[in-house]
C-alpha cells in the first residue's frame, strides 16, 4: 500500500470565544496519496479552511487551538512541532495559496523579494541564483516578462496575476504538497480557467498533490481524484470524484449536488436543501444534519453516525448506510 | 413578442479621468459603452460578464442611481433620463433593486420592521395600521417569519438577510426589479433557495427582472433571454437556448467553454483565452475583444462591429459573421 504524504487523524480545532467553545474542526480523518488532488467541499462554516490552516498550524492562537487529533505529514507527527520547526517545513515540503492573493502578499516588499526570501530561506542559496531561481519560477507560471515583473509591487498586479505569483512562490521550493485554499474563487471565470490549468499542469508534470479547498462543485469535479464532502466540523462522505457525483450516498451531499444549476439541463426549479448551517456547538448531539435531513429518523437526532466505508474507498457517515452494513455483518 | 418594457437605447457612462493643475479631463474610463436592448413585460433579462465589463454600472444607470453620461431609458413610453430628480424618485417606486452583499446594503441600525416600512413612508404609502399589516404580508411572501421582524440585519444569515432585501425591493409593488449579483455571495445550498424564491415571486406578481451576474450556470437556470458584455458593450444578445447551443461570439465562446461543470464525465474543449480585460480607460480600438480574441482580423483592430443580426432574434457584434450578414440583406 502506498504511503499517504498527509494523513490527518481525528483532528479537532476548536475556538475558545466569549460564546463558549466551538468546535470549528470536529474530529477530522483525511488523507492525501502522492501526486494526488483532494477535493475538500462544503459550505461557509463546515470547517473546511480551518482543517487546512491546521495542518500548517497557521489557526490564529487564541482564539483558535488544536485541541486533539495528529497530522502526519510523511509519518512524522506535526502537532507537538514547535513553530521554529514549523517554519522549516511551511513553503518547503508543504506550502499554501489562499483566495485573496493581496492580503497574503505584503505590500511593501517587490514579488521577486518575496520569492527569493523563500528560497534562500529554505534552499540557502546566494541571491544571484536566488533571483534567477524566482524569474524561473514567474516564467513556469505564466507570468509574460518575468524579468520585469519580478520588480514590481503586488496592487500593479491584476488578481489573476496576483494568484500567479503567490503560485509561483508556493512552488518555488518543490514542494511535495500544495494546500489551495479557495484559489480561484476570487477571479473570473475565464482568468479561473487559467489558473486551474495551471495547477493541474503543476500536479500532472511534478507530481506535486494538491488539497484543493473550494465550495464549486464544478471545479471539483474538473480538478480532483477524490472528494471529501464536510458538514458542521466533520466529513460526511469521502471517496473518488465519480462516486461522489454518480453515487452520492450522503443525503446531504446530493443535496448540495441537487441544488447546483447545471448549464446542460432544464430543470424548472432547483433542489434547496430547507433550513440553514448549524451553528457549531459542544453541546450538539446526533447527526449534525439530522435537522435539515428529509431522510432524518430518530437515531439521527440521538447518535452520531461514524464515517464508515461504503464499498471500496468510499465512506459515509450517515445512518442510512450503517444500518445496511450492521444488517451485512 | 410581447410588450416591451424598458428600452435601452446608446446608454453611455463615461467617467472622466482628471489630472494636472487645472483638473482637465484627460481621458474617459467607458464603463458603459453605448449599449441598446430591450426588456419585455414578465420576462428575466440576463445581464453577465466577467469583473469590469459595466453590468453593475448599467443596472445602476438604468434607476439613475448613477446619472448615465448618454443614451435613453424608455420605461413604460417614458424616457426616464429626461425627469427631474423628483419625479424620477417617483418613478423609481415601479423599478427597484436587490444587491449583492446583503450585509453592506441594510442599515444595521434599523429593525427588518422598520426597514422594510421605509420605502412606504419614503412614498406615503398607507397609514402606520396599513403599512405594519403589508410589512407583515411581505416578510411572509419571502418567507420569514413574524418574529423576525424585530430584529436585527446581524441577526440573520446571509440567505436570510437576502431575502429581506428582496422584501424591501417589493415593497412597493414594483413592475421591474433589478438584481445585481443577487446570489453570489451565498452558499450553494442557499442559493438555491434564493433562485426558487425569485421564480416564484415572479409568477405570482408578475415581475420583470433584469438579472445580473457573472455565473453563466445561474443565468441559463433563471433567464429568458442573455446579454454578454465586455469592456462596457454588449457583445451578444439572444434568448438562452440560443446562447448556450450556439454561441456566436468568439468571446461568449471562450466565457462558456471555461465554465467548469459539476460533473466528472464531462470533458469541454476549452478555450483558455490570453491575458486580461485591458483596462476600461484604455480600451482597444476597433472591437474591444481584439487583444484577446483567438479569430482576431485585420479589420477588428481598426473597425468597432456594430450588433447586428446574425440568426433570428441573435444579434452579435462580431465582423466574422460581416460577409454573412451582407449576403443576407443583398
Amino acid at each position: 500500500m502506498i504511503q499517504p504524504i498527509l494523513k490527518i487523524e481525528n483532528l479537532h480545532t476548536h475556538f475558545f470565544t466569549d460564546r463558549g467553545e466551538v468546535p470549528a474542526v470536529d474530529g477530522v480523518d483525511l488523507y492525501i496519496n502522492p501526486g494526488e488532488v483532494l477535493g475538500v467541499v462544503g459550505e461557509s462554516g463546515c470547517g473546511k479552511s480551518v482543517t487546512s490552516l491546521s495542518i500548517l498550524k497557521l489557526v490564529p492562537d487564541p482564539p483558535g487551538e488544536i485541541v486533539g487529533g495528529r497530522i502526519l505529514l510523511k509519518g512524522r507527527d506535526l502537532v507537538p512541532l514547535k513553530e521554529k520547526e514549523m517554519r522549516k517545513i511551511r513553503g518547503d515540503s508543504v506550502s499554501m495559496i489562499f483566495q485573496e492573493p493581496m492580503t497574503s502578499l505584503n505590500p511593501l516588499f517587490t514579488v521577486g523579494q518575496q520569492i527569493i526570501e523563500t528560497v534562500r530561506l529554505h534552499r540557502g542559496l546566494s541571491k544571484k541564483e536566488a533571483r534567477e531561481h524566482a524569474v524561473e519560477m514567474l516564467r513556469k507560471v505564466g507570468i509574460p516578462r518575468p524579468e520585469a515583473i519580478i520588480d514590481e509591487y503586488p496592487h500593479q498586479l491584476s488578481g489573476g496575476m496576483r494568484q500567479r505569483v503567490m503560485i509561483a512562490m508556493s512552488i518555488s521550493c518543490s514542494p511535495e504538497l500544495l494546500i489551495a485554499d479557495e484559489p480561484t474563487t476570487a477571479l473570473d471565470v475565464t482568468i479561473q480557467a487559467q489558473i486551474l490549468d495551471l495547477i493541474r499542469r503543476l500536479n500532472e508534470e511534478q507530481g506535486t498533490a494538491v488539497m484543493l479547498i473550494t465550495h464549486d462543485l464544478g471545479v471539483v469535479a474538473e480538478m480532483c481524484h477524490r472528494v471529501a464532502v464536510m458538514y458542521a466540523g466533520k466529513v460526511v462522505e469521502e471517496g473518488s470524484v465519480r462516486d461522489i457525483f454518480k453515487n452520492p450516498l450522503h443525503p446531504y451531499t446530493r443535496g448540495l449536488i441537487e441544488s447546483v444549476p447545471r448549464m446542460d439541463e432544464t430543470r424548472e426549479r432547483l433542489y434547496s436543501i430547507p433550513g440553514n448551517v448549524p451553528i457549531l456547538s459542544k453541546e450538539m448531539q446526533g447527526c449534525r444534519f439530522a435537522p435539515r435531513c428529509l431522510d432524518v429518523m430518530d437515531i439521527c437526532r440521538q447518535s452520531l453516525p461514524k464515517l464508515t466505508l461504503q464499498e471500496e474507498q468510499h465512506s459515509c457517515r450517515c445512518w442510512l448506510h450503517e444500518s445496511q452494513q450492521e444488517d451485512a455483518v | 413578442m410581447s410588450e416591451s418594457l424598458l428600452e435601452v437605447k446608446g446608454l453611455k457612462k463615461y467617467y472622466p479621468i482628471n489630472k494636472g493643475f487645472f483638473n482637465r479631463a484627460q481621458g474617459y474610463v467607458k464603463a458603459v459603452d453605448d449599449i441598446s436592448f430591450s426588456v419585455s413585460k414578465g420576462e428575466t433579462f440576463g445581464l453577465v460578464g466577467e469583473s469590469g465589463c459595466g453590468k453593475s454600472t448599467t443596472g445602476r444607470a438604468l434607476l439613475r442611481l448613477i446619472e448615465p453620461t448618454a443614451g435613453e431609458v424608455w420605461f413604460e413610453g417614458q424616457d426616464i433620463t429626461k425627469l427631474s430628480i423628483e419625479e424620477m424618485r417617483k418613478r423609481r417606486r415601479e423599478m427597484q433593486i436587490v444587491f449583492q452583499d446583503p450585509f453592506s446594503s441594510l442599515d444595521p441600525r434599523n429593525t427588518v420592521q422598520r426597514i422594510l416600512e421605509e420605502p412606504m413612508i419614503v412614498h406615503g404609502v398607507g397609514d402606520a395600521k396599513q403599512r405594519r399589516a403589508e410589512v407583515e404580508r411581505l416578510a411572509d411572501v419571502v418567507g420569514l417569519a413574524k418574529a423576525h421582524l424585530q430584529r436585527y440585519p446581524h441577526q440573520f444569515s446571509g440567505g436570510q438577510r437576502q431575502r429581506i432585501g428582496i422584501a424591501r425591493a417589493l415593497a412597493l409593488q414594483p413592475k421591474l426589479i433589478i438584481a445585481d449579483e443577487p446570489v453570489s455571495a451565498l452558499d450553494v445550498s442557499i442559493q438555491s433557495q434564493v433562485i426558487n424564491l425569485m421564480q416564484d415571486l415572479q409568477k405570482e406578481f408578475g415581475l420583470t427582472y433584469i438579472f445580473i451576474a457573472h455565473d453563466l450556470s445561474v443565468v441559463k437556470h433563471i433567464c429568458d433571454r442573455v446579454a454578454v458584455m465586455y469592456l462596457g458593450r454588449i457583445v451578444e444578445v439572444t434568448d438562452k437556448h440560443k446562447l448556450y447551443a450556439d454561441p456566436q461570439h468568439p468571446y461568449t465562446q471562450a466565457l462558456l467553454s471555461a465554465v467548469p461543470e459539476p460533473d466528472p464525465d464531462i470533458r469541454k474543449e476549452r478555450i483558455i483565452l490570453q491575458g486580461e480585460v485591458p483596462s476600461p480607460a484604455n480600451a482597444p480600438v476597433g472591437c474591444a475583444f481584439n487583444t484577446r480574441c483567438p479569430r482576431v482580423m485585420e479589420v477588428c483592430r481598426n473597425v468597432r462591429p456594430p450588433l447586428q443580426e446574425t440568426g433570428s432574434g441573435h444579434l452579435t457584434a462580431c465582423h466574422l459573421y460581416d460577409e454573412e450578414v451582407r449576403s443576407r440583406l443583398a
